[in-house]
């Protein structure tokens, strides 16, 4: 998706950093020499446009709660119903096809450790497939707000 | 439930409690909205104040809090990449001794084009590696080049690796630890 100078300045400038303060879209609209007007408009749309999911705080997983990445081995002609099972189990907030005898990797999260393993106790004996379990047990670097190479994009 | 902002009287915040006491189901609502987003009117800290029973000014130091305290990692616009035509993701999980493994994943953490990176449990027999690395490209060629490069600079022939391409996403949003859904 193409997008104008001033979007690619918008997401450039605030990855990371919104001001809080009473006007937060105003003092961006000054930074960027746009009306607050503009900047809320141009957040909408790229929102509606799937651009950006949502304007907000990105929440550190080790203190927010408990989460995991874990994995399922689908029998590929039933990889979509799985999947879909997969996102009614509560607390599934990415679940991706990838191509592996484990295809489906997902991460759940829940308020504790505990619900945590619970929920994925529940989502296993419904699948009735093995799963791998794979905690965190150090992060190098994890932060997806990196620079948009805009240059190498389509 | 994990909750750094505690009711007052037992571990108050260092700043947030010293006027007015805090609500901690305020707190605990704030959370939860603030899981969906920050709300696109001109004042969208008065927006959550009405949304959470709390005033705009605590809302403001609640989350100049948790991002000093870093639950909140970061504020701003959350990029969905696939849009803007990162079209090729891939998974790049390594088998790394474990001696080596922190060394490693600290120097792969400052490569550009690799923007996760962590130390998971093996699962053996079916599962042998401990190190995983994301790389966000624009095409699965690129990627490949990329991941070429990396091996050869690092020195990485002898540690064994696979590549697990992402082809459909069937979710991807932001963490709902304390709201529903």
């Amino acid at each position: 998706m193409q997008l104008d100078a001033a979007d690619r300045q918008l997401i450039d400038s605030y990855q990371r950093g919104l001001p809080v303060c009473e006007r937060p879209y105003q003092a961006m609209a000054q930074t960027l020499g746009l009306t607050e007007d503009e900047v809320i408009e141009r957040l909408s749309a790229l929102k509606a446009q799937q651009v950006l999911s949502r304007i907000g705080p990105v929440f550190e997983h080790s203190q927010a709660g408990a989460s995991l990445l874990a994995a399922v081995a689908a029998p590929p002609e039933k990889m979509d119903r799985v999947a879909t099972q997969i996102n009614l189990a509560p607390g599934v907030n990415h679940n991706y096809a990838r191509e592996h005898t484990y295809n489906l990797w997902f991460v759940m999260t829940a308020p504790d450790e505990h619900t945590l393993d619970e929920r994925l106790d529940e989502l296993e004996r419904k699948l009735r497939l093995p799963m791998l379990r794979l905690p965190m047990i150090k992060g190098y670097h994890i932060d997806l707000g990196f620079p948009i190479d805009w240059e190498a994009l389509p | 439930m994990n909750m750094p902002l505690r009711q007052a009287g037992t571990t108050p915040g260092p700043n947030l409690f010293k006027t007015n006491p805090v609500s901690p189901w305020g707190l605990l609502r704030l959370r939860q909205q603030l899981e969906q987003g920050l709300p696109l009117t001109p004042r969208p800290y008065q927006t959550l104040a009405e949304q959470t029973g709390l005033t705009e000014s605590q809302v403001m130091e609640a989350i100049e809090q948790w991002q000093e305290q870093g639950l909140i990692k970061r504020l701003g616009l959350v990029v969905k990449h696939r849009t803007l035509g990162y079209n090729a993701n891939a998974m790049v999980v390594w088998n790394v001794p474990d001696e080596y493994v922190a060394e490693l994943g600290a120097r792969m953490a400052k490569v550009p084009f690799i923007t996760l990176c962590y130390q998971r449990p093996r699962q053996l027999p079916d599962w042998p590696y401990n190190l995983f690395c994301m790389i966000h490209g624009v095409s699965r060629d690129r990627v490949r080049a990329q991941l070429k490069g990396l091996i050869a600079d690092f020195g990485l022939a002898d540690i064994p690796h696979s590549v697990l391409f992402s082809t459909k996403a069937y979710r991807q949003r932001g963490g709902r630890y304390v709201s529903h859904g």
